[in-house]
């Protein structure tokens, strides 16, 4: 029994190593950089909130690139902010699940002005995901759940 | 052979579908349509035959943004349906995507929060996909025109979300009340982050 407690206490005072990057609570200035700026790297973009179903069951698919394509870069915006006071809960569903993909939380009230600056065929429903090659200047954007293999395909085609 | 190829593109020309419609513009006149409503009585816009208007809302039990907005709903219903421009409701979730949308859940919400406006139950998401509404929350504030009824503004209720008292541009009031004074809506289309609609997998 005391060996549990102290095993239990060594795991409670270890520095939790997959959560060593922080949440950055963004504007959409820093959304919009991120999809004009030059880079080497394919950005994926995704949008989605704690409370939206269909995003949490895709996020594997955006770790699973984050993991394995080092061309590619993928940063998940939360909205969770349109809704709720607190980003608590990006927080703590981020630690839970152990998202290593750059996760921002957006910081915007009125969504009229910003979203046609992501792109002008988003209805506002999530999830939604672009994917831009910026040296190509080819873009993909989808609004709805993302099927398994769907991603590595949309790379292909902005290449 | 000819002749094969000439009717093959000629029957190609009759059964290929136009690019699919993507639902109404603000100005389109609206094909009226018939659903049940929460209290089992079938409801069509013809219904409101004395009506100015209509907010109608692409609405749901379950997505947080719906829920948020409920009582901004429930509030717009009893302003403006003395003015008779009332609100009108309609679940076009899939309820076997979200079975927290059925009808049986559709009945109890519209108990529990004492709805006094329809609810209505797009089962087949006919209406969803007529009018081009995407996700929850969508407003279509509909005027009444030679006893049809004509879009005058899709979007979102209002600028804010999260704190009804910090909204700043009330879309849709501002919308109604131009129309019942006859004057121009001011804007008539905005956008917000919803609740994709939950659709019936093709």
């Amino acid at each position: 029994m005391k060996k549990l407690i102290i095993a239990l206490l060594y795991l409670l005072l270890l520095p939790n190593t997959t959560f060593s990057q922080g949440i950055s609570i963004v504007k959409i200035s820093t959304i919009d950089q991120l999809i004009s700026a030059k880079s080497e790297q394919t950005q994926i973009i995704n949008f989605w909130a704690t409370w939206c179903a269909p995003c949490v069951k895709e996020m594997p698919l955006f770790e699973k690139i984050t993991l394995n394509d080092k061309t590619a870069k993928v940063t998940l915006v939360s909205l969770d902010l349109q809704t709720d006071n607190s980003t608590d809960k990006v927080f703590k569903f981020v630690e839970r699940k152990k998202i290593t993909s750059t996760v921002l939380i957006l910081d915007e009230s009125d969504a009229n002005t910003w979203i046609d600056k992501v792109d002008s065929h988003w209805s506002g429903a999530l999830p939604a995901t672009l994917v831009i090659n910026t040296m190509t200047g080819k873009r993909k954007f989808i609004e709805r759940e993302l099927k398994e293999g769907e991603l590595e395909e949309l790379i292909k085609q902005v290449k | 052979m000819k002749i094969i190829i000439i009717v093959f593109a000629f029957f190609f020309n009759l059964v290929a579908p136009i690019a699919p419609k993507k639902g109404y513009d603000v100005g389109d006149m609206v094909a009226d349509f018939s659903l049940k409503n929460v209290d089992g009585k079938y409801i069509s816009l013809s219904t409101y035959e004395s009506a100015k208007g209509i907010i109608l809302i692409f609405d749901c039990n379950t997505c947080p943004v719906s829920k948020i907005y409920n009582s901004r709903i429930i509030d717009l219903h009893k302003k403006y349906s003395k003015l008779n421009f009332p609100v009108v409701t309609i679940n076009s979730n899939d309820e076997t995507k979200s079975p927290e949308d059925s009808f049986n859940e559709m009945v109890n919400e519209a108990n529990t929060k004492k709805y006094d406006f329809a609810y209505l139950w797009d089962n087949t998401q006919t209406v969803a996909q007529t009018f081009g509404a995407t996700n929850t929350p969508h407003v279509f504030v509909l005027v009444k025109q030679n006893e049809e009824f004509k879009v005058a503004y899709i979007g979102a209720i209002d600028d804010n979300a999260r704190d009804a008292s910090k909204a700043k541009k009330k879309y849709v009031e501002n919308a109604v009340d131009a129309l019942l004074e006859g004057s121009i809506v001011p804007i008539t289309k905005t956008k917000a982050i919803g609740c994709g609609i939950k659709w019936r997998d093709a």
